[in-house]
């Protein structure tokens, strides 16, 4: 099964990265561009075929390793799983 | 016969870069530097352990997020938890951050530039095993070279860090833009320690400072007196 991790800063918290994409898209003439953050993709291919079972343990990979639930949240998106 | 000297482990993680001058500047002020391999699932006989700067696994993920998986960091853990002494500089106090046994986390810097010069930071605590050579309010002059320095911690977790007098140094001109202007802290025991500035590379005035000795000759002390042997 094929999975999805998309990590993000949280809300409110200091983001150097995306504050200076949006800079860089203004000094482009990208103008009318309020917010940019950056996070970060992470794709999976897992043994497990269960979508449950594949989500907690996604999950458990995340709050160990993948993100660090501090500064970051996020989000698991299964192929053929809404 | 050489008398014996309190003993110190150096960690080495693939990619830390300033184990070899923190095992010359720890051996300068009179300890026995033990370089360990960070694959060692053991520690030696030690009174101390350092966790020195670097890139540990090119920085990839987060700085010291997967250097905490390391098989030495349990031993790490265990000595932690004995009460023993365990002090990371840079890369290694984000690897103590993302292992646990310090509060908070390293972010960009603010500027999201590489930052390599002199900062002066506040001794806020004199009685830790890392700081009893200093008084609180000396002010030490160290090098920082970072790219992931800005401490950082919720609003909640912040509280408690400074409820429990948990900041032992701050910055006085904040470089990074640290939370609190943090430059270093230590667990709730006092026994665990990180900061981002280098006291390795400021221990003699031919390095431009020889404030960084008063740290680490408080490490090989507090080294000293859990072996039973004088510093």
């Amino acid at each position: 099964m094929k999975a999805t991790v998309l990590v993000r800063p949280k809300a409110g918290i200091l983001d150097p990265q995306g504050n200076a994409v949006l800079t860089g898209l203004g000094h482009l003439g990208f103008n009318g561009v309020r917010t940019a953050h950056v996070g970060r993709l992470v794709e999976l291919e897992l043994d497990e075929t269960d979508p449950a079972k594949a989500r907690a343990l996604i999950a458990a990979m995340c709050d160990q390793l993948i993100a660090n639930p501090l500064i970051e949240s996020y989000e698991i998106e299964l192929e053929g799983d809404a | 016969m050489r008398e014996a000297r309190p003993r110190i482990a150096v960690i080495t993680f693939p990619g830390s870069l300033d184990d070899r001058d923190m095992c010359w500047a720890l051996g300068s002020l009179g300890a026995e530097s033990i370089p360990v391999w960070h694959a060692e699932e053991e520690l030696p006989d030690v009174g101390a352990v350092v966790l020195p700067g670097g890139f540990s696994y090119g920085d990839y993920l987060r700085c010291g997020a997967i250097a905490r998986f390391s098989p030495v960091m349990k031993a790490v853990e265990r000595f932690a938890a004995d009460g023993g002494a365990v002090l990371g500089t840079c890369n290694g106090f984000q690897i103590l951050c993302e292992a646990g046994l310090l509060p908070g986390i390293l972010r960009p810097n603010r500027s999201l530039r590489f930052i390599c010069r002199d900062t002066t930071i506040r001794v806020e605590r004199a009685d830790t095993p890392f700081t009893s050579r200093c008084k609180p309010g000396y002010l030490l002059r160290l090098p920082i070279k970072h790219g992931e320095g800005a401490w950082f911690a919720d609003p909640e977790l912040l509280a408690e860090v400074e409820a429990n007098d948990q900041v032992v140094f701050r910055y006085t001109d904040n470089p990074n833009g640290a939370i609190a202007d943090v430059a270093g802290v230590c667990n709730r025991e006092g026994n665990v320690m990180g900061l981002m500035p280098h006291p390795e590379h400021a221990v003699d005035p031919l390095l431009g400072s020889g404030d960084g000795a008063l740290i680490l000759a408080s490490l090989v002390e507090a080294a000293g007196v859990r072996l039973g042997v004088p510093a």
